[in-house]
């Protein structure tokens, strides 16, 4: 789950980082009202779950606080990368003496959290990585003992000579740390952590990522969910436990199991059609779930065409087929079906849809192809 | 022959009495595993399905039934403490098929199972089954049949896809793992095939990736430098747009990193059988085994 800035430098601030002082707007007035409160110059950035906000015009430097109001007036309402801005952080601006990159994330290969810090900051890390590897240090953090503090200390002296900056760094590497495994996050960074010309540091920008996983142990981070940033499909998917995702095709899959589901995109990809979404109704599936399914997939006006692909393991196809009978007498479909089912109790199955007028094939490979030919305007085979 | 569980295979089921511990540990004990024990905290001294002792501890199971591997049924905020239960109370295998682990807790077990020198299968993964002698999870058991193919595969039901297709056409397999769809889990590609390489009865292995991570590249630089037995392999994910978490946790392609198609070049550089779609198998298999 991804938060937004503004909430992230919020936790930071909480385990000790020093961030400037900001609060939200939503509304031009707000913005102008905060920048008085504040003092001016501010920072007027874009809050929305994208990188390169920056570049894409939503973050601006403002001189006064009418400067403040203009360049919210212009920010709230834009698109940045489809995602509309509804709210803006109203942020002290900071004079920049140095930049660097602080992050953590979870590194599958050494499985563990691993520190990056780059003295080179304040731009995309990735890029870094690739063209200056050695102007990064890694640092492997074993979660059973925590960050130590010389380790601390060698990130600090990493990325500032001096001593005093060095143990500046150090706590604020401790702060992220706690924030990072209390929070229970994937990732974690302050890009750019700032040095003032007057020697302090401070986290100009904060992100954090956290484990979806996580989530049944932290309700606080549950609440700072901001569900209109996302797509209202995927918000509704997930309030009904399935694992959705839109995308921008016409074949609109329902699948049992995430292997499975993207196999079958795969396939209708490789058949010459798009799929529409990804779909895992997941294991223990009931005629509910299915139903669910159905109702979000339909109401994409762009599917022309339905595609079912079911492995009955734990999943019983009988249960898939009795949603698929409840979903469609509740709400007659306007687009073709294709169903393909196979495994746990698929006689029952087929005999529950053969009686209600729909046909169904064992087969992956014919019912995607048969999928894909429906969606372009195609007969039933 | 086969890997890692056998006719030996003395498993005890950590959260017998819950609702999928109970079903499944049912389905293994028809299938012929050899189920010894079962955990559940509080209901010690109860007989499940009036055969198997239910012990409060994993402790107590090994000492009492001399169980050597576990399965863990057990919900995903008490996965980590299970899995670590059952590796100190000595169980040299232990297979997690709880799906909703925090990878943070992960990061704790691993290195806690590997100086141990235990196994770990999963998290989030359908366990494994050596058709004909023993299945450790929720394989469905009459989609496999004994015979000579290994398979391994991070995805569930799309490994049943594979191998039902593979059983369909008469070819059987030695042993089947799903390892799990996780960023961080205990057992990986290479463990595996370092296994089938070593069982003289294995002849060919089909391998199922998919997007995120790196483990099938290094997979593939192993298949290359110490493999000596054919292998095909597929990944899933063609389509999956970057950023996004398809399902399970480990399906994410990072930035540029982790896509289908690195994956398949690497396949192909290892000299690996791509099979473009699920079905596909069939034949590259029957081709490997010639």
């Amino acid at each position: 789950m991804n938060i937004h800035e503004y909430q992230a430098k919020e936790i930071l601030r909480g385990f000790g980082v020093p961030i400037p002082l900001g609060k939200i707007a939503t509304t031009p007035a707000e913005a102008e009202a905060i920048a008085k409160e504040y003092g001016v110059p501010v920072m007027v950035k874009a809050q929305v779950h994208a990188g390169g906000r920056g570049k894409a015009g939503g973050v601006k430097f403002c001189k006064t606080a009418a400067d403040a109001k203009e360049k919210a007036t212009a920010i709230l309402g834009m698109k940045i990368k489809g995602l509309t801005v509804e709210k803006v952080l109203v942020t002290l601006a900071v004079d920049i003496g140095s930049e660097a990159y602080v992050g953590i994330i979870v590194d599958r290969q050494r499985k563990k959290p691993v520190f990056m810090v780059s003295a080179a900051g304040g731009i995309d890390i990735e890029q870094v990585a690739a063209e200056t590897p050695e102007k990064i240090l890694y640092l492997p953090v074993d979660t059973r003992y925590g960050l130590r503090a010389y380790e601390a200390m060698r990130m600090g002296f990493f990325l500032y000579p001096d001593v005093k900056l060095a143990k500046q760094a150090a706590k604020i590497m401790q702060g992220l740390y706690a924030a990072f495994m209390a929070s229970g996050c994937s990732l974690a960074e302050i890009n750019p952590l700032v040095g003032t010309p007057t020697g302090e540091l401070i986290a100009v920008d904060g992100k954090m990522v956290v484990d979806d996983n996580e989530l049944d142990r932290h309700a606080d981070i549950v609440a700072l969910r901001d569900e209109s940033s996302e797509e209202p499909s995927e918000v509704d998917a997930r309030n009904c436990n399935l694992t959705f995702i839109k995308l921008d095709g016409d074949v609109g899959c329902v699948v049992n199991g995430a292997g499975l589901a993207m196999a079958t995109m795969d396939l209708v990809k490789y058949y010459g059609g798009e799929p529409a979404n990804f779909l895992d109704i997941g294991g223990s599936s009931n005629p509910e779930k299915v139903v669910n399914a159905l109702r979000i997939i339909t109401a994409d006006a762009n599917v022309k065409c339905i595609l079912f692909n079911i492995f009955g393991g734990i999943t019983r196809t009988d249960d898939v087929a009795n949603g698929i009978v409840t979903a469609t007498k509740a709400n007659p479909l306007k687009v073709p079906i294709v169903i393909r089912l196979t495994g746990t109790n698929e006689e029952i199955a087929m005999k529950i849809l053969t009686d209600n007028g729909f046909t169904a094939s064992k087969d992956m490979d014919e019912a995607v192809k048969k999928a894909v030919a429906m969606a372009k305007g195609g007969k039933s085979a | 022959m086969s890997i890692f569980i056998d006719k030996n295979t003395k498993l005890v089921v950590q959260g017998i009495t819950g609702r999928d511990g109970s079903f499944h540990t049912k389905q293994m004990i028809e299938y012929g595993t050899n189920v010894v024990a079962g955990v559940t905290p509080g209901k010690g001294g109860q007989l499940f399905e009036n055969t198997v002792p239910v012990f409060n501890t994993v402790y107590d199971a090994v000492e009492k039934t001399g169980a050597n591997t576990a399965v863990i049924y057990v919900p995903p905020m008490g996965a980590a403490d299970a899995i670590m239960e059952a590796v100190d109370a000595g169980c040299a295998l232990v297979v997690c098929i709880t799906e909703g682990v925090p990878v943070l807790d992960m990061t704790k077990v691993y290195p806690f199972v590997k100086e141990r020198r235990a196994r770990l299968i999963g998290p989030n993964c359908p366990g494994l089954i050596s058709p004909g002698s023993a299945k450790v999870g929720i394989i469905p058991g009459r989609i496999c049949t004994p015979g000579n193919v290994g398979v391994v595969s991070r995805s569930g039901t799309l490994t049943y896809e594979v191998v039902y297709q593979l059983t369909r056409a008469g070819i059987g397999q030695t042993t089947c793992v799903g390892i799990g769809g996780d960023p961080i889990n205990g057992t990986n590609f290479i463990d595996c095939l370092e296994a089938f390489e070593k069982d003289p009865q294995t002849k060919a292995v089909a391998m199922m990736g998919e997007i995120g991570g790196t483990d099938e590249q290094e997979a593939a630089d192993f298949v290359k430098n110490h493999m000596t037995k054919p292998v095909v392999g597929f990944i899933a994910g063609q389509t999956a747009p970057p950023g996004r978490r398809m399902g399970h946790a480990g399906a994410i392609i990072s930035g540029s990193a982790g896509t289908a198609a690195e994956k398949i070049e690497a396949f192909k550089a290892a000299g690996i059988g791509v099979a473009v779609r699920p079905m596909d198998f069939v034949e590259l298999i029957k081709a490997k085994l010639k």
